[in-house]
């Protein structure tokens, strides 16, 4: 029998029972769902990751307090960390270097006389900060070392945020009022967009010295800065800057080289780095799409042996009419390929339709990643394949004589 | 009839034996059977329950194989074949009738009827062809307007005749009949019993199982199996009358009846 006469037969035998067919690829098309909708969300995940650390300049040094240190019993008081005033002792004896810069970030109301804006994000920072997320002025100035030295109660505005508060207007010289504190509009920045989850031209800059002043007055960590980040000229001055800065930010935290205090990091080790975070969680979700693979598999062979009991005659007078045992088992095959094959197509339509609804109105970016979708059609035809074996053979093996006889 | 030559011996079996199981508990369902049937021969096969007439059918229609003893088959030893060897056999030389017909219900009768012509590999037919095929098959069997009707849908007549038409349909050398009206009432079992009449006078050669004897006497010939032997091997029915009343009473004396 030729195999295209065969696959009709197949096809014939699984709509004789459309339900059960379908129940019976449930687990298979949650397997190719789960799979295809996993993979999109976890390349959804690290292309954010990506983006984040793209929005910050190229040939960027993050310098990160370390927390192994520490414990009970080492040394009293807050762990050893920089503050404001390293920052412009780094910058002064550290060569190679485009700028460097630190945030305290708080939200605030912001408003005029007329407009006020409600939880606004205020982001304390330093002169370098253009430098490290290549960020440019449009109007005005920027934070400079000056700014922060005196605390001056100066802001910069994001450019969405000079338009709402005051139109065509130049806001520089002009005054508003973030929470209580009156503060001089010295610049506006660029446009620049929403860059990974940052909006730029959404927020406000002030020096980080009057964050600390006015808003985050933390005396246990004495107004600790979190992550410095530091610009360097160029890739090929990086080892160098690393290296001073190594020694530098020892000699600052008075520290030795066997328990620092803190961490110099790239963009490329944090990539690094979140990818083989991103990439345990994808093994662990592969896994468990896999596990529900197999389960349908065995939801196909269970149902396929029931077929061929209840088919038993069917396969008896097949066999009486000429039927060899290799085309009983390559139509109950065909069956269960069918069937996996069928569920894998709906699991495809389902995993990627999924993914893109939940990257449009979901809360969670996906992206789907279009080489999982012949793997999980593969996996799926695999699964057919193995799993339809048993019964197929099973079906082939049966005596015609007994078969015949069946009722 | 043809010259005196082997050409005319369609079905030669010689000391058939068949036992199942081993030892203690083996059961010998036919202990040295001798049959020759010629073409054109419509041969009905008698016996008790047991008497083994079923597993000689089983071996006549190449589903089962003897424990030992030859059987050409038009002139084939069919005897050590192989499993896909005899579905090649059971395709292009059998045609099965069955007392409860085994149509498949999900298809309608023509489709029924070009199911062997699908494992048919050496005829490379177009669809059109088989179903062209198929239908004249139903036409001459009396149901061109019933071709696109469910098995559930016939009459067990019509679903019979259906069967017939299926067991034709590759051009076999030999239609094997198992208690073909043993599902059917008088009126109908005559009207398959004269279809098949008309079929052997068209040159088909039927072997046919029954435990009926006005069925019988359809055939031209009887053989009679008792205990995995063959009894009696008579050119009509009428004789064995006797025989298979006192088989039918418990009363026969199995040595005093033996021919042959």
């Amino acid at each position: 029998m030729s195999f295209l006469q065969t696959l009709k037969i197949a096809w014939e035998g699984l709509t004789l029972n459309k339900v059960r067919s379908f129940l019976t690829t449930l687990g298979v098309i949650i397997g190719v769902a789960a799979v295809i909708a996993m993979l999109a969300v976890s390349a959804g995940a690290e292309a954010e990751v990506a983006d984040q650390i793209n929005a910050l300049g190229a040939n960027l040094i993050m310098i990160m307090p370390s927390f192994t240190r520490g414990g009970f019993g080492t040394r009293a008081g807050p762990p050893p960390s920089l503050h404001y005033p390293d920052l412009i002792k780094i910058e002064q004896n550290v060569t190679g270097i485009n700028g460097i810069s630190a945030e305290q970030n708080t939200t605030q109301n912001v408003r005029t006389e007329t407009t006020t804006l409600t939880d606004i994000p205020v982001v304390g920072t330093t002169a370098g900060f253009i430098a490290v997320h290549e960020y440019t002025v449009a109007e005005g100035r920027f934070i400079t070392n000056e700014d922060n030295d005196r605390a001056n109660k100066v802001i910069v505005l994001g450019y969405d945020i000079a338009k709402e508060l005051f139109g065509d207007q130049s806001p520089v010289g002009q005054t508003v009022k973030v929470g209580s504190v009156r503060l001089t509009v010295i610049g506006v920045m660029s446009e620049k967009g929403v860059v990974g989850n940052t909006d730029y031209d959404g927020r406000v800059y002030v020096p980080i010295t009057l964050v600390f002043k006015k808003w985050v007055n933390d005396r246990f960590n004495r107004n600790a800065l979190r992550v410095v980040y530091v610009s360097a000229q160029s890739k090929e001055v990086m080892d160098d800057v690393m290296a001073q800065l190594n020694k530098l930010v020892m000699q600052i935290l008075d520290t030795t080289a066997d328990s620092p205090g803190f961490t110099l990091m790239t963009q490329d080790s944090v990539i690094t780095m979140r990818t083989a975070a991103t990439e345990t969680f994808r093994n662990l979700l592969a896994w468990v799409a896999g596990i529900s693979l197999v389960v349908g598999g065995i939801g196909i062979m269970n149902i396929m042996l029931v077929s061929v009991t209840e088919r038993t005659k069917e396969i008896g007078l097949r066999q009486a009419i000429g039927a060899r045992p290799r085309d009983v088992q390559l139509q109950f095959l065909l069956e269960a390929v069918l069937l996996s094959l069928i569920g894998g197509l709906i699991g495809v339509i389902a995993g990627v339709s999924g993914s893109w609804l939940f990257n449009q109105f979901g809360s969670m970016r996906t992206e789907i990643v279009w080489s999982s979708i012949p793997l999980a059609f593969g996996a799926a035809a695999l699964v057919g394949i193995f799993f339809g074996y048993y019964p197929a053979t099973k079906a082939a093996q049966l005596d015609p004589i007994v078969a015949l006889r069946h009722e | 009839m043809q010259n005196p030559s082997d050409n005319h011996l369609l079905i030669e079996i010689h000391d058939l034996t068949k036992v199942y199981g081993k030892g203690e508990v083996a059961v010998h369902a036919l202990r040295g059977v001798d049959v020759m049937v010629e073409r054109g021969e419509f041969v009905a096969v008698m016996g008790p329950s047991g008497s083994g007439k079923s597993t000689l059918m089983n071996i006549l229609g190449c589903l089962d194989r003897p424990t030992s003893g030859r059987y050409l088959l038009d002139g084939e030893d069919v005897s050590k074949l192989d499993r896909d060897q005899l579905a090649g056999v059971r395709n292009k030389k059998i045609g099965f009738v069955f007392q409860s017909y085994n149509l498949l219900p999900r298809l309608t009768a023509i489709k029924n009827v070009m199911m062997p012509m699908l494992y048919n590999g050496y005829i490379r037919a177009t669809d059109a062809e088989r179903y062209a095929r198929a239908a004249d098959m139903l036409k001459a069997m009396g149901l061109s307007d019933r071709m696109h009707h469910k098995p559930n849908e016939l009459s067990g007549g019509q679903q019979q005749r259906v069967a017939i038409a299926r067991a034709l349909i590759n051009n076999p050398a030999i239609i094997l009949a198992d208690e073909p009206t043993g599902n059917l009432d008088t009126r109908s079992a005559q009207e398959i019993m004269a279809l098949l009449k008309e079929l052997n006078r068209g040159g088909v050669t039927i072997v046919m199982v029954t435990h009926e004897l006005d069925i019988a006497e359809h055939a031209q010939r009887v053989i009679y199996l008792i205990d995995g032997q063959i009894v009696s091997d008579r050119t009509h029915a009428s004789g064995i009358a006797h025989l298979h009343n006192g088989v039918i009473n418990g009363k026969l004396h199995v040595e005093a009846e033996k021919e042959r």
